[in-house]
């Protein structure tokens, strides 16, 4: 094989010259910050559509033999409309179940995550003027956009959209005469497809771009812990997705062409039949590494404006890394945990558990070492540092839940129930979610030049924060009582006579953390047009980003910026003039070298 | 309000419930641990102009030490699960004297095999009532559950047991026993289409004399072909 | 690593690999995981199936046709290679020569891969249908070895066939000198591809067609 050095980086500098045209500099930009910010706009859209398929499915919940407020703006598809109001049907509710799962997962967190933050962040963290490959990364939001599209029209079409569950457990997802929408699901996998085929494209991106395009001097334990928990995210996207694609494909066969990979031929379970486990497998194979590429990315963040909020350097940087990596390996040995009571073998189970349960770990190391970060620090609590905080907080709870499934003979009770729709939340709202709005408050002056308010942004983390315990921490409660997941009337159920008022008030405390979010938003936009002008370093932050204008211009550096010490210098007794290091200034400074104490 | 389990009636949910609980102490210990940490780090060391934060980047042993304590109560678990999980679902730990039956869900229904007076499945007296299942209290059951369209999950909260039935599986098997007699229903907890909802079947566990009397009334009933 | 003062340091080294042959190694570990996923069902279904309702491949397919498949296939790889070379040895026409021999022997595979399926279908053996003649009599067999095969062989088909195009292309580019004084790399990266690809074909000729 020929060798030859890396790519000498120079042509972005050069494009910048030259005026670009409205569509080429907005909507088929290849600048990976225009990405991002185009990646963030579809996100908080979608985001907003999967909150309001939540209120609505709340509002069933709740008070699931009376009308529905405003029911009768609804189409007659979805409602049964009397005389008294319009009534939620059970095929909605089963559409606002899925789609609800499906549009968090695929359309709004996973994309938020990745296409925004590791395009945005790459590239400016690790020194490079932009991804290794603009064109293909402008690719994979187009690819995004038909998937968005496709799932908002599934609503409309003959039966629906899809009602098998966001998981698309087999052969119920396989044969529409046993669910009655036909058109929805196959839209919906259509959709999944080019959303694995966007993530693919971005992972290939990401992780050429993080082994190759790095500054000097940015050296693989240089790099913040962000870029490193997109990297490793990348991986995971990289080979869960595809596995994922495939499985999608061969479902939509046996929706179409008459194949039958997924499902039995008959209840006798003969000869000629697919097997719905092999589903399950495949399913889970690509959805626990899914987990963690919806977990690790805000773990990245979280460690990173702690130590900025705490003028600290991270407590055990190269722990965290180290914790970063295991994870993703248990990821993807750990899927049968989904599946302890499908039928799988159960001397299996006994496999899965240990490998689940070691999961707990590093997830320890983690949220130990984010104490370690904050333990003597100088605390600024900005709204970034507040949703960090809560993250951890949070992320806590969603954690220690866990162990609970992942022991097996407790799992045989909760599993199916609230109490895991409960820990599911912990994760992915308390979890991902709150990262992300602190990733927002703290990377926006970055990516639009402007400040956000920050007497908004403290309203709408503890209104968040409250509300969203209010809503989630009630469902173990009711999870512990018994009440199933996913099912459109709990009331002829003698077991779950106790659980009205706290299904009451979680849908109550949900319609408000909903309207919190308008709150974000006006705060979001307002602030684009309005906000106060950012400094290039409102936070006093030490990596590379910050040490460009806000926001960065076409191709970030016009000269490479050379790298000296560690992502998180904080607070060195050497600097005495400020309290933050750049990582690209300084180079007479003694720091550790990386990550060693 | 109801925030607690649903009481309990079978042996195996005395060891399901006793590790709930287990869990949920350690769970809470470390909640209070690391909750705690947080609100007390957030009001002592609260940012002041004056004040410069503490520069370093970690301790090894403390690494350790926040490593190893997870690990072994981990371990502990994970091999405490493991045996309860075995002695549960181990079908060679099955016991012999286990009364069978076969339960066969389909969209919505839960049908009930019922051994017959010979207490053998597949023999000519064996007879099937919809939505209703009926064994002794007191006695060791093992239910083979089946599905002839889609995924269910056979679930009596009070029993504390759970399993998914799957079409095309023909193996599946649980055991399982309620140690008094008691009214109870099987929700499923799977969804497995519109009717997920309301796929409940009423489930009771009578002294033996009385599911005696209940058998011979359905036989009587289905004129004992 | 203190202390470093130099000013005019070189990027940090990554692969010491240029970064569009990094992005296909890349790409390809997520097509491994693809026709794992795939290939993996297969294996699934297959000893999942109750005996004698998984044909033996002789019963139902051409085996000798695929098996000179194959061969073109293992052909183009060695044409791919020589097209490298020249590029590299700063040979036009060689460039030139071997690269429409690369694209007109993959099209040649779809070719004969169209004609198999033609010949497949008009027996009665589809995505969804399965029929196996034993002793003169038609019998039905498992459904699923046509929904495999038709995947399988169809995924990789389709990636030939977006292969053939870049080749194509590649050759149109060829003859208007793009690749001329040793710009290798782009014919490099098609070649890592359809490397794959052949690759992956020999898997699925093993397992579907032989095993
Ligand atoms: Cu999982
Ligand atoms: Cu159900």
């Amino acid at each position: 094989m020929a060798t030859a050095i890396a790519e000498p980086t120079g042509r972005a500098v050069i494009e910048e010259a030259h005026p670009q045209s409205f569509l080429r500099k907005y909507l088929f930009s290849t600048d990976h910050k225009v990405i991002a910010a185009q990646f963030l706009f579809y996100t908080l859209f979608f985001l907003m559509i999967g909150g309001l398929l939540a209120v609505l499915m709340r509002q069933q919940i709740a008070w699931p033999t009376e009308p529905l407020t405003l029911g009768g703006i609804l189409p007659e598809t979805m409602v049964a409309k009397a005389t008294d109001g319009a009534y939620m049907l059970p095929e909605f509710y089963n559409a606002l179940v899925t789609m609800h799962g499906s549009v968090m997962v695929f359309l709004a967190i996973m994309p938020m995550l990745v296409g925004v933050w590791a395009n945005f962040l790459i590239p400016l963290q690790l020194g490079a003027h932009d991804m290794a490959f603009p064109r293909l990364n402008m690719l994979s939001f187009w690819t995004m956009v038909p998937a968005g599209i496709l799932t908002l029209a599934s609503f409309f079409v003959v039966g629906g959209a899809a009602g098998a569950g966001w998981t698309l457990y087999a052969p119920l997802s396989a044969r529409p005469d046993l669910t009655g929408v036909e058109m929805g699901q196959i839209l919906w996998l259509i959709a999944l497809v080019f959303v694995g085929l966007s993530s693919i494209l971005g992972s290939v991106n990401y992780i050429t771009t993080v082994i190759n395009m790095r500054a000097p001097g940015m050296t693989w334990f240089r790099m913040p812990l962000t870029v490193w928990a997109l990297f490793i995210t990348a991986i995971l996207g990289l080979l869960a997705m595809p596995v994922l694609s495939a499985a999608g494909i061969m479902l939509i066969f046996d929706q179409t062409i008459g194949t039958s990979f997924f499902i039995p031929s008959n209840a006798a379970g003969d000869a000629l039949s697919g097997q719905p486990l092999l589903w399950q497998h495949l399913f889970w194979f690509f959805g626990h590494p899914e987990v963690y590429i919806l977990i690790l990315p805000a773990m990245g963040f979280t460690s990173e404006i702690l130590a900025v909020g705490s003028r600290k350097p991270v407590f055990g940087y190269k722990a965290m890394v180290w914790a970063l990596i295991s994870i993703a390996f248990l990821g993807f040995i750990v899927w049968g945990h989904h599946m302890f009571q499908s039928g799988m073998n159960p001397a299996l189970g006994l496999a899965f558990t240990v490998s689940t349960l070691f999961i707990a770990v590093p997830s320890a190391i983690k949220t130990f070492n984010w104490m370690g970060t904050m333990w003597r620090g100088n605390l600024q609590l900005h709204s970034a540092m507040l949703f960090a905080v809560g993250f951890v907080a949070m992320f806590a709870i969603g954690g220690l839940s866990g162990v609970f499934m992942a022991s097996t003979p407790v799992d045989i009770y909760i599993h199916d129930t609230y109490f895991i729709v409960a820990h599911i939340h912990y994760v992915l709202f308390g979890g991902s979610l709150f990262a992300l709005f602190g990733a927002i408050y703290f990377w926006f002056p970055k990516m639009f030049g402007r400040m956000m308010n920050e007497t908004l942004g403290k309203i709408h983390f503890w209104l968040t924060l409250v509300l969203f315990n209010v809503v989630f921490f009630p469902m173990h409660g009711v999870g512990m009582a018994g009440m199933m997941r996913r099912i459109y009337d709990w009331t002829g159920y003698q077991h779950l006579e106790g659980i009205g008022a706290t299904n009451q008030i979680i849908t109550i405390a949900a319609v408000g953390l909903f309207a919190s979010g308008f709150l974000f938003a006006f705060n979001f936009f307002w602030s684009i047009w309005k906000g106060e002008k950012a400094p290039d370093n409102p936070w006093g932050a030490s990596t590379l980003e910050w040490s460009v204008p806000s926001p960065p211009k076409h191709g970030n550096w016009s000269e490479i910026p050379v790298v000296y010490h560690g992502p998180h210098e904080y607070s060195h007794p050497d600097v005495t003039d400020k309290d933050w290091l750049g990582q690209n200034e300084r180079p007479d400074v003694v720091t550790p070298a990386a990550g060693s104490h | 309000m109801d925030w607690s389990l649903p009481p309990n009636f079978s042996t195996h949910g005395d060891v399901i419930d006793q590790l709930f609980w287990i869990i949920l102490g350690l769970t809470g210990l470390a909640f209070v641990l690391v909750e705690g940490g947080i609100i007390w780090f957030l009001v002592r060391y609260r940012g002041t102009p004056s004040r410069r934060a503490h520069y370093t980047h970690g301790s090894n042993r403390l690494e350790v030490v926040w490593t190893v304590i997870p690990a072994v109560i981990i371990v502990v678990l994970g091999g405490y699960s493991a045996m309860v999980w075995d002695d549960i679902k181990n079908e060679n730990k099955f016991p012999e004297d286990a009364l069978e039956f076969t339960v066969i869900g389909k969209q919505f229904e839960w049908n009930v095999v019922y051994p017959g007076v010979d207490e053998v499945l597949g023999t000519s007296d064996d007879f099937e009532v919809r939505n209703q299942f009926h064994f002794p209290a007191g006695e060791n059951v093992i239910v083979n559950l089946r599905s002839e369209d889609v995924i269910h999950s056979f679930f009596i909260p009070e029993l504390r047991v759970k399993q998914d039935a799957v079409p095309g599986m023909d193996n599946i098997r649980i055991w399982f026993d309620s140690r008094e007699p008691g009214q109870f229903e099987i929700a499923c907890a799977e969804l497995c289409g519109l009717g997920h909802y309301r796929m409940e079947a009423s489930v009771t566990a009578h002294a033996r004399a009385d599911f005696d009397a209940w058998q011979a009334s359905q036989v009587a009933e289905n004129g004992g072909e | 690593m203190a202390h470093a003062a130099a000013v005019n340091r070189p990027p940090e080294r990554g692969l010491d690999v240029y970064t569009q042959k990094v992005g296909m190694w890349v790409f390809l570990c997520s097509e491994v995981m693809f026709f794992a996923g795939l290939i993996g069902s297969y294996i699934v279904l297959r000893f999942g199936a109750l005996e004698n309702t998984w044909p033996e491949p002789a019963e139902v397919l051409a085996v000798n046709i695929t098996a000179f498949n194959t061969f073109l296939l293992i052909c183009s790889s060695v044409t791919m290679v020589k097209a490298f070379a020249a590029a590299q040895a700063h040979d036009d026409q060689g460039i030139k020569k071997w690269l429409l021999a690369t694209t007109l022997i993959g099209a040649g595979f779809l070719g004969v891969q169209v004609y198999e399926y033609n010949e497949l279908i008009n027996h009665h053996f589809t995505p969804s249908n399965c029929v196996v003649v034993r002793n003169g009599v038609e019998e039905t067999c498992s459904i699923l070895y046509g929904s495999t095969f038709y995947t399988m062989t169809g995924f990789h088909g389709f990636h030939v066939l977006l292969g053939v195009i870049c080749l194509g292309w590649a050759t149109i580019r060829a003859y208007r000198g793009h690749w001329s004084g040793g710009n290798s790399r782009g014919i490099e990266i098609l070649g890592l591809y359809w490397h794959f690809v052949d690759l992956v074909w020999i898997i699925l000729f093993t397992i579907v067609y032989l095993i």
